[in-house]
């Protein structure tokens, strides 16, 4: 077996387990006020601390969710209600086009029910988001901007954005600035403090950690409106009796991914090169999505012209090879990915797409398999053609 | 199996959702094939479709379908057909009923969707064979060539939609169901036992592409009101009706004349004319049909040369009748050896030597037994 989706879930690392399972067997709510609570909450606190390091944050910062779903939900939801709350000019939420689901649906729901203007900021063929585009949307009216939210670095095509520009471009209009960094944990430098970011989405499961666990970076000056309502844990943001368990998990997974970041680039970004090289010598005319340089080390995205993406799929499935389309699904009926056609990619060619994503388990041995599989699977598909 | 079990195929099994396609997929799994279960995508927008569990295009048929897949342990993908679907089947059907003719959807998407788009980009991928949920036999001859059959058990017969298939693409089907004698309880109890969650689920029937059921509703809403008059044999205006191609040969139902026939008989649909959006109606003997031509005839082997007798079926669920039938042209010439009732153009009549499935045509024309006036 090849198992090349790491960027849709990656196996839990050993010292993750370990944790986990440690936490299973001990009583404790991290809200109670006696020993057993107190153990637990020193638990969610150390392990705050650990994952508030790795990504340069303060713990007070970490707001821990079920996972990056929610957090996207909360950050976007959230700040655009409490914005609006402090100013009702403030209705129009601008977001990339390439955002994965939990941004775009949570955005445009907010189109649909609370009024807001959602506009899609412009990306280039590499799918990313230019500071002038931005400072253009927001020029344009800065007082009416509740939010933005552009994502570290893309889900499907790995294309890292210019964070740092974007939060440089909004601070001047005084816009606060959520990124989904789900997919950049662990692969590039992330540093929430330095980044200049209101909120930061992160995930357990794409890192190593269990899944049902994720976080929401919160700078300290905001109050985004609760999407849960409860017993006001999570700085009253996020109500819910914490999964401690899953939380010291993550925290060990955060803190290994943040340690072997240079490592990961290095080593699995290395096979990722391999990779990239065998498919465009087995089927040239492939094309390689996203971009070229500045990606994620573990993502090689590619679209073979006059395929189906799932007839691919098939035929790597049979041989063990595990990868992806990219794209989500519409009843299970695979759909052109928003991303590829929001870089202008014709609708036709954007169905021929196959995602792989290497990760910490990731070897030779399924590069090479890839490398022999993918030239006869590119011309068994092709003959089955476009349906 | 149907033929040499111990050769294992590849083989891609079409899931409905229901019962029969998911026993099928399991049954070719056990027999050692390396089976990948397939649900096609009909409708453009499955969510709009049916909600209850009767058709085939709603996202929990998909959902059955997959969760069959995963209990009997094959890969399961959702293919996209509904263009081809749209193309082939649903405006086919509309056109038919608008041209005055009776179309049978379910033997167009056999021959255009499941046994051609679907088995062609099969065999593209490399699979060897496409298996149904279908009671039918494939019978593989000595000389290499091949047979298509009636169901072992004739109360589960589906060889008539299965009429239009060529031995190309008989040579590519698997129907594991078509070999036993086999009862609806039998094939739930068999779901039971292999944990298929479908086990229980309510049978489909009638046309999965039409929501609730109603085809009146669904070709009124394609093809509008249109007014016209329903006469007698004689020509006189008996009443008015909404549309012609509400009608369908031998219908008796939902005529809503005021006045009753002179005779007090029940009087019954004879004849549809979309030319002057007129129906004729009159009594039960004026629908006794003696011949018949039928067009585009599809046989399962060669075409029969000269004249020859068989039984032929006339619809889905009906019996059989003996006729002498001869390929005259690009005709099939059918004479009834007793008239039949309620013959529609449109519908498909399927030749049978026996058990074996001969071949069909698309019904174009009638002669009736007493001629309408």
């Amino acid at each position: 077996m090849a198992y090349l989706d790491h960027a849709a879930t990656t196996p839990m690392l050993p010292e993750a387990i370990e944790a986990m399972t440690a936490q299973l067997t001990v009583t404790g709510n991290a809200s109670s006020l006696h020993a057993a609570g107190r153990r637990a909450r020193r638990t969610v606190e150390e392990a705050r601390e650990t994952l508030a390091e790795a990504l340069g944050a303060r713990p007070s910062e970490v707001v821990f969710t079920s996972g990056g779903t929610e957090a996207d939900n909360l950050a976007v939801k959230g700040l655009f209600w409490a914005r609006r709350g402090a100013d009702p000019a403030r209705t129009r939420v601008l977001a990339s086009p390439v955002e994965h689901h939990a941004v775009l649906d949570a955005v445009h729901w907010l189109g649909e029910h609370e009024g807001a203007t959602v506009e899609y900021l412009p990306v280039d063929t590499y799918g990313r988001v230019h500071p002038e585009v931005l400072r253009e949307a927001i020029e344009r009216n800065p007082d009416d901007v509740a939010l933005v939210s552009v994502m570290w670095a893309n889900n499907e095509i790995g294309t890292v954005m210019p964070v740092g520009q974007l939060t440089a471009v909004a601070a001047e209009f005084g816009v606060p600035v959520h990124a989904d960094a789900v997919q950049a944990f662990g692969q590039v430098p992330v540093d929430f403090g330095a980044s200049g970011l209101a909120a930061m989405t992160v995930s357990g499961h794409k890192i190593g950690g269990p899944y049902g666990i994720g976080a929401l970076l919160l700078g300290r000056e905001y109050s985004p409106v609760p999407v849960l309502h409860g017993g006001g844990q999570e700085r009253h943001v996020r109500s819910g009796t914490l999964d401690v368990p899953a939380v010291a998990a993550f925290a060990v997974a955060g803190r290994l991914a943040a340690e072997q970041r240079e490592w990961f680039a290095r080593e699995i970004g290395g096979l990722r090169d391999e990779l990239i090289d065998a498919v465009r010598k087995a089927v040239p005319d492939a094309i390689l999505g996203g971009d070229p340089v500045d990606r994620l080390p573990a993502n090689a995205h590619f679209t073979f012209p006059g395929c189906e993406g799932d007839s691919l799929l098939l035929l790597l499935d049979a041989q063990g090879i595990e990868c992806s389309t990219g794209s989500a699904c519409t009843a299970g009926v695979a759909q052109p990915s928003h991303v590829l056609l929001a870089t202008g990619t014709d609708p036709d060619l954007a169905r021929g797409t196959l995602r792989f994503s290497l990760g910490h388990t990731s070897t030779k041995a399924d590069v090479d398999a890839v490398a022999q599989a993918i030239g006869p699977a590119v011309e068994r598909a092709r003959t089955a053609g476009l349906t | 199996m149907t033929e040499n079990p111990q050769r294992p195929l590849r083989v891609l099994a079409a899931m409905s959702g229901g019962v029969d396609s998911a026993v099928a997929a399991a049954r070719a799994a056990e027999a050692g094939h390396d089976v990948t279960g397939v649900h096609l995508a009909l409708s453009a927008n499955p969510q709009s479709f049916r909600t209850g569990a009767r058709g085939c295009c709603t996202i929990e048929d998909s959902r059955d379908a997959r969760r069959a897949a995963d209990v009997i342990g094959i890969p399961f993908y959702v293919w996209d057909l509904a263009e081809r679907f749209r193309e082939d089947v649903v405006e086919d059907f509309v056109a038919e009923y608008e041209a005055g003719r009776t179309p049978n959807p379910c033997l167009r998407c056999n021959e255009k969707i499941k046994f051609a788009a679907l088995l062609d980009k099969a065999l593209a991928l490399g699979f060897d064979a496409v298996c149904t949920g279908h009671y039918a036999k494939v019978i593989l001859n000595e000389d290499g060539t091949r047979e298509l059959h009636r169901a072992s058990d004739m109360a589960k017969d589906q060889s008539y939609v299965l009429g239009v298939l060529d031995e190309k693409q008989l040579a590519h089907a698997l129907f594991p169901l078509g070999d036993t004698v086999t009862t609806k309880d039998e094939i739930r109890s068999e779901a039971e036992r292999r944990g298929l969650a479908v086990a229980r689920k309510p049978d489909s029937h009638d046309i999965c592409f039409i929501a609730d059921g109603d085809t009146q509703g669904f070709l009124a809403q394609r093809l509008g009101k249109a007014e016209g008059d329903i006469v007698d044999e004689s020509g006189a205006r008996l009443g008015t009706h909404e549309g012609a191609y509400g009608f369908t040969i031998g219908q008796r139902k939902g005529l809503r004349i005021g006045t009753p026939a002179p005779d007090g008989k029940p009087r019954y649909v004879l004849d549809i004319s979309p030319v002057n959006n007129t129906v004729t109606v009159g009594p039960a003997a004026s629908l006794d049909v003696s011949r018949l031509t039928a067009i585009k005839p599809r046989w399962c082997g060669v075409a029969p040369a000269g004249p020859g007798t068989y039984t032929a079926q006339l619809r889905a669920h009906g019996g059989e009748t003996p006729v002498t039938a001869e390929v005259v042209g690009d005709e099939l010439q059918v004479t009834f050896d007793e008239p039949v009732r309620g013959v529609a153009p449109g519908q498909a009549i399927v030749l049978y030597d026996g058990t074996r499935v001969v071949g069909s045509a698309t019904i174009a024309t009638t002669t009736r037994a007493t001629a309408v006036a």
